[in-house]
C-alpha cells in the first residue's frame, strides 16, 4: 500500500500568489501610474514610467522624484561576528566602515567573479543591512560558513524603501521636519521619528545627484507617500519610473545588474561573468585588508592586466548605440566588445553608453556600428567613440553638505 | 516474398524509422520490417478504448533532434511539438511544492518551503545547463573511438576536447565528479529541504534500475535536460497526437523517399554469408535479401535473439549478454470521464492543468528502490501523471481524459513470474496512490492499460521492458555505447549495423541514434552524407 496521505483543507495551504505583486506603495503608485505601464522586478509591480519619462526624468536634475525602491531585496545580518563575516565576503574594508554609513560593495566567488553588487549599511558595530537587486541568502548563508555568531534574515518584505532624489529633495525633507538632514552627509544614515513610527534616511540613491533613501515600516508607506506628495508639490516632486531611473543612473555612471553584468552564480557560459575590474570596480577592490572570497584570484587578475573593461563611452551623432558591436576600426573589421547600456542624455547633449572591451583594445580606437530607424526603416551607421573617465553626470551638490536648497 | 532491397531496417521503432528514411533519401531502396501491426516502437499512440488516444509508452518529447524534424519535413507530415508546462508534487500532509512556468512565482513558492534553497535554484540550474550544453554538443555526432587514430577519429576527439576545455579547467573537473555521482548527493549539496530536492531529483531514476542515492543517477538527471522545445533547454513538449504522431511523420518522410514498411513481419534471423549481410528471415520463414541490414532492437536482442552465435565473435557475444538492461518501470495509460479532483488546489488552479507527482522525500524513492531490489514492485510507488490531454484536444472528446502515468519501480520478473492479476494488482497500486490526493479519481475510469516490464518487452521488444534499450551509466554511454568497439554503429559482420536507442546518444525519442547510424551506413557505401550533424546553436 502506497503511505497513506492526510489531505488538508485547502485553506490551510499558503498557496503562493500567483500573479504579480504589490509593493506596500502600490495604492498610491498605481494611482499615479495613468497609462497602467508596469514592469516586474523580483516579482513586484514596478512602474515603468507614470506619466512621461522625459519630465520624470528631468526632475531628478531639476526638482526631485520619488522611485519605490521596495522590491530590492534587503537582508539583515545580525551578531558578534558580523562584521568579521562581511569582511570575508565582500571586496571594500568593512572594518573601517563606520556605525551609521553605507557603503557600494560587490562579493564575488572564489574565482573573483561579482556575485552581485549592493550597499551595505552599518547600523550598530553588530548590525549591518544589505541591498541588492535580486535574492542571494544562498549565497551569504555560504560566505557565513565558519562563524557561528551570524544571523542572517531576508528582511525585503518587512521595510518599504522610497528613493528621493533631486536637487530640492532636501529642502523638501526639511519642509517635512525631517530637521537636520541637511547635516546628513554623503553615505550617511540619520533617523527620525515619523507618525509614530521611524524613518530612517540614509543620503544614498542610483541618480548620481543630489538625494536620499528612506526606510520604513510598511505601515508607514502610504501616509509617508501623501505626505511627500502633499508637501512636495511645492518642490516639483514627480515619481520616478524604471525608464527615467535607467537614464539618470547610466548618466551616473553605475552600473544595472542583468544589463550591464551578469552574475557569476547564473552564468553558465565561461566568461559571461565578470570581474570587479572588468567592471571598473577596481576602487572598491581592497587588497589592504585581510583574506577575502576572491582575493588570490582578484590579485593575479589585477597583476596580469589582462581583463575585460567596461567604459563609459562619449560617442559621435546623437543615435543611441543600443545594443551595437564594437570595434577597432570604422571599417568593422576587428569586433573588440559590445555596448550594455546606451542613451542620449538630454542634460549633457551627449550620447553616451558603457562598453565592454577585450583588454588589449582598450586603449585603442572605439567604433560603434549603430542601428537607428526613421518611420520604420532601419539605417546603418558606424560612430566613433570616445572613452570618458569621469561620470558624464556629478553635480557638486550631490556631495556639499549641507547641500543647497534647489 | 523474395525481393531484394539495398537496405533492412529492422524494426520500425523512431530510430529504425529515421535511419530508413535517411537511406531512402540518399535514394537507397529500403525496406522496414516490423513485427508488431502497428509502427513507431515505444513512441506510439494507440486508441485501445473508443474516443481515446494513448501515448502507450513516451508520452513527452524534448530530445527529438531539431535539424531532423526541419530535415525530413516532419511538419508537413503531420507533427507539432506542443508545450505544456507546471509540475505538482504532492506531500503527504496534503500540501505541495510545484514548479511554475514563471520565474517569480517558482521563486516564490520554492521560498515557501524553504527561503535558502529558493535562491540557491539559481546555482543548480546553471550548473546543470552548463553540463546539458555541453553534451548537446555530442548528440548528433558519432562517439570518436579514443584508442584510434584514424583522421575522423582524431578529428572529433579534438572536438570533444575544445567543448570541454570551453568550459573552463575547473568545470571540466566538476563535470567529471558529476557524472560519477547519484542524483541525491548531488542535490544535498544544493539544497536543505526535502520536498524541493524531490521537486528537482525525479527526472534521475526515470526509466533508471538505481535509487536516487545510487553512484550515476546524476547522469540520468542530465540526459533529461540535455533536450529543448524551440531552444529551451530542459523543457519538455507533448506532439500533438500523441508520442506515435512522430513515428507516423517519420514513416510519411519515408515514404514520400520510396521507402517501404511491412507490418506483423517478426524477423526470425539476421543472414549472414561470409562474414557479410545478406539479409533476414522472417519467423515465417519468408527471406528478403539486402545488403545493409540494420537493427532497431536493443543491442541484447540484436546479438542474442535474431543473430546466430556462429556468426559473430564470440566476445560480442559476451558483452550482449552482459549488456545492463534491466527494466524498472510500469505505465499505466488511463482514460478518465470528467478532470480528476486534487482538493489541495484551489479550483481553477493554473497548476491543475500540469503534471502531477505524489511524492515527499528522497527517503521514500529509496525506499521504492529497495522494493524493486526484492523482486516486487513498490508498494509506495514513484507516480508522474502528465494530463496529456488537456493540452492535445485530439486525444479524447472534450470534458474526457487522457493522463498518462508513468511508475518506478516495477521489475521485469516477479515470483513465480508475471500474471495478468498480478499486472492489475501492479496498477491497482498505481491508483491507490494517485486517489489519496484525488478522491474522484477512481470513479472517473473509463478504461485502462497497465503495462510491466513484462507487458513492454513482449509487445515492443525491449529486453526487460527497459526503456532506454539499455541502461544509462557511464559504462554503457559514448563510446561505450553499447560496448567499447561496438560505438560507431557497425556491426561485427559487414553490412550489419545498429540505430537504436542501444547506440548513442541513448534512450529516448530524439531520432539521434537512427540519424547516426544512416551517417556510418553511407558513409561506407561512399555515398553523400546528408544526415544534419549539429543541432546546437552556438
Ligand atoms: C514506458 C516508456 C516510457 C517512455 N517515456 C519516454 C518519454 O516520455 N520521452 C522520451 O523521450 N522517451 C521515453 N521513453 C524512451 C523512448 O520511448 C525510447 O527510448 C524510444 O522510443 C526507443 O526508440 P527506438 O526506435 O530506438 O526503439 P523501439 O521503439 O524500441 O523500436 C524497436 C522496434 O523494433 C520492433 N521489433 C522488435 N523485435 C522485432 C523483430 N524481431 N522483428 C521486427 N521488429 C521487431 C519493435 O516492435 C519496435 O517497433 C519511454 C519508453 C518507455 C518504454
Amino acid at each position: 500500500m502506497p503511505l497513506q496521505a492526510k489531505l488538508q483543507s485547502v485553506d490551510s495551504i499558503s498557496h503562493v500568489e500567483t500573479g504579480v505583486l504589490h509593493s506596500p506603495f502600490h495604492s498610491r503608485t498605481s494611482a499615479l501610474n495613468i497609462n497602467q505601464q508596469w514592469s516586474v522586478w523580483n516579482g513586484f509591480a514596478s512602474a515603468i514610467y507614470y506619466g512621461d519619462a522625459l519630465l520624470e526624468y528631468f526632475a531628478t536634475r531639476n526638482a526631485c522624484a520619488v522611485f519605490d525602491v521596495s522590491p530590492m531585496r534587503k537582508y539583515r545580518f545580525q551578531g558578534v561576528e558580523v562584521e568579521a563575516m562581511l569582511n570575508r565576503m565582500v571586496t571594500r574594508d568593512v572594518t573601517a566602515q563606520k556605525v551609521d554609513t553605507v557603503a557600494y560593495n560587490v562579493w564575488c566567488t572564489d574565482a573573483g567573479r561579482v556575485v552581485d553588487d549592493g550597499t551595505l549599511f552599518r547600523l550598530a558595530n553588530d548590525e549591518f543591512m544589505l541591498c541588492c537587486a535580486d535574492p542571494c541568502l544562498d549565497w551569504f548563508l555560504l560566505s557565513a560558513v565558519g562563524f557561528s555568531q551570524v544571523e542572517i534574515t531576508d528582511i525585503s518584505d518587512a521595510v518599504a524603501s522610497l528613493a528621493l532624489q533631486g536637487p530640492t529633495s532636501c529642502a523638501l525633507l526639511k519642509a517635512m521636519g525631517f530637521d537636520g538632514i541637511d547635516h546628513c552627509k554623503p553615505f550617511q544614515i540619520m533617523r527620525f521619528p515619523w507618525n509614530g513610527g521611524d524613518i530612517m534616511i540614509s543620503r544614498t540613491g542610483y541618480t548620481g545627484d543630489l538625494g536620499y533613501e528612506l526606510w520604513l515600516d510598511p505601515g508607514l508607506a502610504e501616509p509617508l507617500w501623501d505626505a511627500l506628495f502633499e508637501q512636495g508639490r511645492v518642490f516639483g516632486i514627480q515619481p520616478l519610473g524604471d525608464e527615467s531611473l535607467d537614464m539618470a543612473r547610466l548618466e551616473a555612471g553605475f552600473i544595472a545588474p542583468d544589463v550591464d553584468f551578469h552574475g557569476a552564480l547564473h552564468t553558465v557560459e565561461l566568461h559571461h561573468d565578470h570581474s570587479p575590474f572588468e567592471l571598473g570596480l577596481g576602487w572598491i577592490v581592497n587588497f589592504k585588508k585581510t583574506h577575502f572570497t576572491g582575493r588570490a584570484a582578484l590579485e593575479r587578475e589585477k597583476a596580469s592586466g589582462n581583463y575585460r573593461r567596461l567604459v563609459k563611452l562619449d560617442i559621435e551623432g546623437n543615435k543611441p548605440a543600443e545594443n551595437s558591436v564594437l570595434y577597432a576600426d570604422s571599417h568593422c573589421r576587428r569586433e573588440i566588445g559590445y555596448v550594455t547600456s546606451a542613451m542620449w542624455s538630454p542634460v549633457v547633449k551627449a550620447n553616451i553608453a558603457y562598453g565592454l572591451i577585450e583588454a588589449k583594445y582598450a586603449d585603442g580606437e572605439i567604433w560603434a556600428e549603430v542601428y537607428h530607424q526613421k518611420e520604420l526603416r532601419w539605417y546603418r551607421k558606424v560612430a566613433r567613440c570616445l572613452k570618458v573617465s569621469k561620470p558624464f553626470w556629478s553635480p557638486e551638490r550631490a556631495k556639499q553638505t549641507p547641500p543647497p536648497d534647489c | 516474398m523474395n525481393r531484394t532491397y539495398d537496405a533492412i531496417v529492422i524494426g520500425a521503432g523512431h530510430n529504425g524509422l529515421t535511419s530508413a528514411a535517411y537511406l531512402a533519401k540518399s535514394g537507397l531502396d529500403v525496406l522496414v520490417v516490423e513485427k508488431n501491426d502497428y509502427i513507431g516502437g515505444a513512441a506510439v499512440s494507440r486508441e485501445l478504448h473508443e474516443g481515446w488516444l494513448y501515448s502507450n509508452c513516451s508520452y513527452v518529447c524534448s530530445l527529438l533532434r531539431q535539424s531532423i524534424h526541419r530535415d525530413l519535413d516532419l511538419t508537413r507530415h503531420g507533427l507539432m511539438i506542443v508545450p505544456y508546462n507546471g509540475t505538482t508534487n504532492f506531500s503527504r500532509t496534503g500540501d505541495y511544492i510545484a514548479e511554475y512556468p514563471d520565474h517569480d512565482m517558482q521563486y516564490r513558492e520554492i521560498r515557501r518551503h524553504s527561503l535558502r534553497d529558493a535562491d540557491a535554484v539559481h546555482r543548480y540550474e546553471a550548473d546543470l545547463m552548463r553540463y546539458a550544453r555541453l553534451i548537446r554538443h555530442f548528440l548528433l555526432r558519432t562517439p570518436a573511438d579514443p584508442t584510434s587514430f584514424k583522421p575522423r577519429d582524431l578529428g572529433e576527439l579534438v572536438f570533444m576536447a575544445k567543448k570541454f576545455a570551453g568550459m573552463g579547467e575547473e568545470q571540466v573537473l566538476e563535470f567529471i565528479r558529476f557524472m560519477t555521482m547519484s542524483a541525491g548527493d548531488y542535490l544535498d549539496e544544493y539544497f536543505e529541504n526535502d520536498l524541493v530536492k524531490t521537486l528537482f531529483s525525479t527526472s534521475s531514476i526515470i526509466g533508471t534500475a538505481l535509487g536516487v542515492y545510487s553512484p550515476g543517477t546524476a547522469y540520468v538527471l542530465l540526459h533529461h535536460v540535455m533536450g529543448d522545445v524551440d531552444g529551451a533547454v530542459g523543457a519538455w513538449g507533448l506532439a500533438r497526437g500523441g508520442m506515435g504522431a512522430i513515428s507516423d511523420a517519420i514513416a510519411g518522410a519515408l515514404k514520400e523517399h520510396g521507402g517501404e514498411i511491412l507490418t506483423e513481419a517478426p524477423v526470425a534471423q539476421i543472414l549472414v554469408r561470409n562474414s557479410r549481410a545478406t539479409g533476414v528471415v522472417l519467423e515465417n520463414g519468408d527471406e528478403i535479401h539486402a545488403g545493409i541490414v540494420v537493427s532497431n532492437l536493443d543491442p541484447k536482442r540484436t546479438f542474442t535473439h535474431i543473430m546466430d552465435q556462429k556468426d559473430i565473435p564470440e566476445d560480442l557475444y559476451d558483452k550482449a549478454r552482459n549488456f545492463k538492461i534491466r527494466g524498472s518501470s510500469g505505465k499505466v495509460n488511463i482514460a478518465l470521464t470528467g478532470m480528476p479532483d486534487f482538493p489541495s488546489l484551489p479550483p481553477g488552479h493554473m497548476l491543475r492543468n500540469g503534471t502531477f507527482q505524489f511524492l515527499d522525500s528522497l527517503e521514500r524513492m529509496e525506499r521504492a528502490y529497495d522494493d524493486w531490489k526484492h523482486g516486487r514492485w513498490s508498494a509506495d510507488p514513484f507516480v508522474e501523471m502528465t494530463q496529456s490531454s488537456v493540452w492535445d484536444p485530439t486525444l479524447a472528446a472534450p470534458g474526457h481524459y487522457f493522463v498518462s502515468c508513468f511508475i518506478q519501480y516495477c521489475p521485469a520478473e516477479v515470483e513465480g513470474g508475471w500474471t495478468p492479476e498480478k499486472r492489475d494488482a501492479f496498477g491497482d497500486t498505481v491508483i491507490d496512490q494517485i486517489s489519496n490526493y484525488s478522491p474522484n479519481f477512481r470513479d472517473l475510469i473509463a478504461h485502462m492499460e497497465v503495462r510491466t516490464p513484462h507487458e513492454i518487452e513482449n509487445e515492443i521488444g525491449l529486453t526487460e521492458g527497459n526503456i532506454f534499450q539499455g541502461e544509462l551509466t557511464l559504462d554503457q554511454l559514448m563510446f561505450n555505447r553499447p560496448f567499447p568497439g561496438y560505438s560507431q554503429y557497425r556491426g561485427p559482420v559487414k553490412g550489419m549495423y545498429m540505430c537504436g536507442s542501444g547506440t548513442h546518444p541513448g534512450g529516448g525519442v530524439s531520432s539521434a541514434c537512427g540519424a547516426n547510424a544512416a551517417r556510418e551506413i553511407l558513409l561506407d557505401l561512399k555515398r553523400p552524407n546528408i544526415v544534419p550533424e549539429d543541432d546546437v546553436d552556438e
